[in-house]
């Protein structure tokens, strides 16, 4: 019966062909290979609790009273939305473990991304013939961010708030479009009341739709232009070897799913994360011009804020107009950033003079000067990581925070220089050695004597006879 | 603990050091002095304030000095500091100081709560300062308290009362271990850089508001799993890190095959792929990209 309901649609739709060779296709295994997926499945589960939430939440500054179970705040003004978010932490089944689940796939999801981007990067997978699927990627990792600030601005908590001030200030910060950039973004004088409105509009329709549409050309590119490999016995430029999707890399990929989800829900489960009854409402009679310390934002914006907290309270006249100090620290540097992230194929092919194709990778080693360069820009984003964290960390290590705040200013120039020179050095070093999966894994074989004794016996060419002899798969 | 161990000895030598001191103290006890005026009034009499002027000339006057004046460079005066602020600084072991650099920190009390109440007495005597409020948190409104607290002290001792670090040796200190009296005394005096609010600027059914709300904050009413510290989005970015993604790579390196290079390409697979490879341009050499480092 399935079968003739199968036949009936492939003869009017055609695809079993398709399907068949689908399901042949080999996937190279690497685990390394499988972080992008593992961002995939955290925008799944990001779209499954996501969805959940929209019921119960009202993106709204219409004024209320609360009357929910929470105590401290009962009585208090607030706008629905942040009601509407107390509700489905403390009044709506399952609503504070699905808003939990959100918010720790949001972070999830961007780490996993982030990385992916570092083993994209350091590997030189985005080399010819896919210079486009990094642009895809870049411009997927930027919504995601855009995307996961919104996301945590539609609380209306006083956390949220205090984001918000500062995302507004820095639009302002704008030299000449400033004022009306941030007018219209924000519909308004900070706080309007359309920003939640809008907001909700691009964070749940807008930006969500992007991102899937971005991801499917993603996932696509990456099916036509097939996955790279790294080098190894028996793979050449034009081969592929790994498991084939159907059964065994769809087994292990739709185990992935399940792990990825397991640990979701598990923190969502387990541990609290933006409790937003703590932080209180944000646009209240008494709190409006509140602020609660240890402000900061979710770690994918953190070095942003760290960028602001470092800058020193330069304000340059430039031409008669003086220059508002934020733009600098956030608006130029991320923007300088991401520009460079975008052009790196291009500059890469052009000073190195490598335009071929590559479906081989490389290991970190053997481009040290890339590898370099990475580790510089991690270092420079991991110091602007903890310079946002400056008074969390200044009260877990009891060191003033002005002391700490000069020591991020000179490790910002001081770290990226040591981790470049130190990782170029390393890989240099690497990669003048034979290292153990180059050369092959020694092997031996066992043999029985006549007398029924065994002898080890060492293989003359280890890496041809393991393949060779095998019978089964891939370890 | 170092701090009980420091406090021992400054004690000690403290004593040996106002001996001469502790012989005379009858005699200044008994001496015209400005400040005892004041000290006549009060219920307890003569007998708490003199105990009290004694362990004042052993532990206090190194620092603060013999009428409370202070001394240069090392302890503030204590002529307006009056019975709040010496109950609140003794009481939660602030006083006597462990160190005498930054901002004295809680400890184990020093005195008893007899010996507190003679400090305290005489304390009063050396001049103006506010008396020790009478807080009763049963008589405030906890909606009334967040407002106020979010309001006027989350800056610093954060949302969640979990504190934070200020400047120079400066923090706003975690307000769980505080009792609901040294809330109520802190926020009237305003120990260290911390502003102190008067009848004006908070009444006292606002002043029994907030301390409702901070002893609320001490047993919060928690949802959702651990707590991370209560220190907003950086402990939560450490465990998305760590624990998050942390366990995702263990559960991917699993899967997956660990060796950049996999030893055992399975030759009919290789084959197969090697057919399906068009389109991915100009076969060259596998292997080292030498040609490729930048």
């Amino acid at each position: 019966m399935f079968l003739r309901l199968l036949r009936w649609f492939d003869d009017r739709v055609g695809g079993a062909r398709f399907g068949r060779q689908a399901l042949d296709r080999i996937f190279p295994d690497h685990w390394s290979f499988m972080l992008g997926e593992v961002a995939l499945y955290c925008f799944i589960s990001l779209v499954a609790t996501g969805t959940y939430l929209t019921f119960f939440f009202e993106p709204s500054v219409r004024e209320v009273t609360y009357d929910g179970s929470y105590a401290p705040l009962q009585g208090v003004e607030m706008s629905a939305a942040y009601r509407s978010a107390l509700d489905i932490s403390f009044e709506h089944r399952a609503g504070l473990v699905m808003r939990q689940m959100h918010h720790w796939s949001a972070l999830v999801f961007l780490a996993s991304m982030t990385v992916h981007l570092g083993r994209v990067f350091f590997t030189g997978a985005y080399r010819r013939p896919r210079e486009l699927n990094w642009l895809i990627g870049v411009t997927l990792l930027v919504s995601s961010i855009a995307n996961g600030f919104l996301g945590y601005s539609l609380l209306d908590d006083l956390l949220s708030g205090t984001g918000l001030r500062v995302a507004y200030a820095i639009t302002l910060s704008i030299p000449l479009l400033g004022p009306d950039l941030a007018f219209g973004l924000f519909g308004g004088e900070f706080p309007a009341e359309s920003i939640i409105p809008r907001f909700y509009t691009l964070h749940v329709l807008i930006l969500p739709a992007v991102i899937a549409v971005l991801l499917g050309a993603h996932l696509a590119l990456v099916w036509r232009q097939k996955h790279t490999q790294f080098p190894g016995p028996g793979r050449t430029e034009d081969n592929i070897v790994g498991s084939r999707l159907w059964p065994a890399y769809a087994a292990k990929s739709a185990g992935l799913f399940f792990i990825v989800l397991a640990v979701l829900a598990g923190l969502g489960g387990l541990a609290q994360i933006n409790p937003i009854w703590v932080y209180g409402p944000f646009r209240s009679g008494l709190a409006v011009t509140a602020v609660s310390s240890a402000s900061q934002p979710d770690w994918y914006m953190g070095w942003l804020d760290g960028a602001l907290r470092l800058w020193p309270g330069w304000e340059p006249t430039v031409g008669g107009y003086s220059v508002p100090n934020p733009f600098l620290p956030a608006v130029v540097l991320p923007g300088l950033f991401f520009t460079l992230l975008y052009l790196w194929p291009f500059l890469e092919a052009r000073f190195t003079r490598d335009r071929r194709p590559h479906n081989l990778l490389d290991r970190a080693r053997d481009a040290p000067t890339r590898a370099g360069i990475g580790a510089a820009v991690v270092a420079v984003y991991g110091v602007l990581f903890l310079a946002g964290s400056n008074d969390v960390t200044a009260g877990a290590l009891n060191i003033a925070p002005e002391r700490l705040t000069t020591l991020y200013r000179v490790l910002v120039f001081v770290a990226p220089a040591v981790a470049f020179g130190l990782t170029r050095r390393i890989c240099r070093e690497l990669g003048r050695r034979p290292v153990r999966p180059v050369a092959g894994m020694p092997t031996h074989t066992i043999v029985r004597t006549a007398t029924g004794g065994y002898e080890t016996v060492p293989d003359p060419e280890s890496a041809s006879a393991a393949s060779s002899s095998s019978s089964g798969g891939e370890l | 603990m170092t701090a009980g161990r420091l406090t021992v000895g400054h004690r000690l030598a403290l004593s040996a050091a106002a001996l001469p001191l502790l012989v005379a103290a009858p005699a200044l006890a008994a001496g015209p002095r400005p400040h005892q005026t004041q000290q006549q009034q009060q219920s307890g009499g003569d007998d708490l304030v003199t105990r009290g002027q004694e362990l004042y000339q052993v532990g206090c006057v190194s620092c603060h000095g013999v009428d409370g004046r202070g001394v240069e460079e090392r302890g503030p005066t204590l002529e307006e500091a009056g019975p709040a602020s010496a109950d609140f600084y003794l009481s939660s072991g602030r006083m006597p100081a462990a160190s005498g650099a930054g901002q004295p920190g809680r400890k184990e009390p020093v005195y008893d709560a007899d010996q507190r109440a003679a400090l305290v007495a005489y304390v009063s005597t050396l001049g103006q300062g506010p008396p020790i409020p009478d807080i009763d948190p049963a008589r405030g409104d906890l909606a009334l308290g967040q407002q106020l607290y979010t309001a006027n002290c989350a800056a610093c001792h954060n949302s969640a009362g979990s504190g934070g670090a200020l400047g120079q040796a400066i923090y706003a200190p975690a307000l769980y271990p505080a009792t609901e009296l040294q809330v109520g005394e802190a926020v009237r005096v305003g120990p260290g850089s911390m502003p102190g609010f008067n009848e004006q600027q908070l009444n006292q059914q606002q002043l029994d508001s907030v301390v409702l709300f901070v002893t609320h904050l001490q047993d919060p009413v928690d949802r959702g799993g651990l707590p991370l510290g209560r220190v907003g989005p950086v402990p939560e970015g450490l465990v998305a890190w760590l624990v998050g993604l942390g366990l995702i790579v263990v559960a991917i390196r699993w899967i997956g095959t660990r060796d950049a290079v996999s030893l055992t390409p399975e030759p009919a697979e290789a084959a197969e792929a090697a057919e399906a490879t068009e389109t991915t341009g100009d076969p060259s050499v596998g292997g080292d990209e030498q040609g490729s480092s930048p």
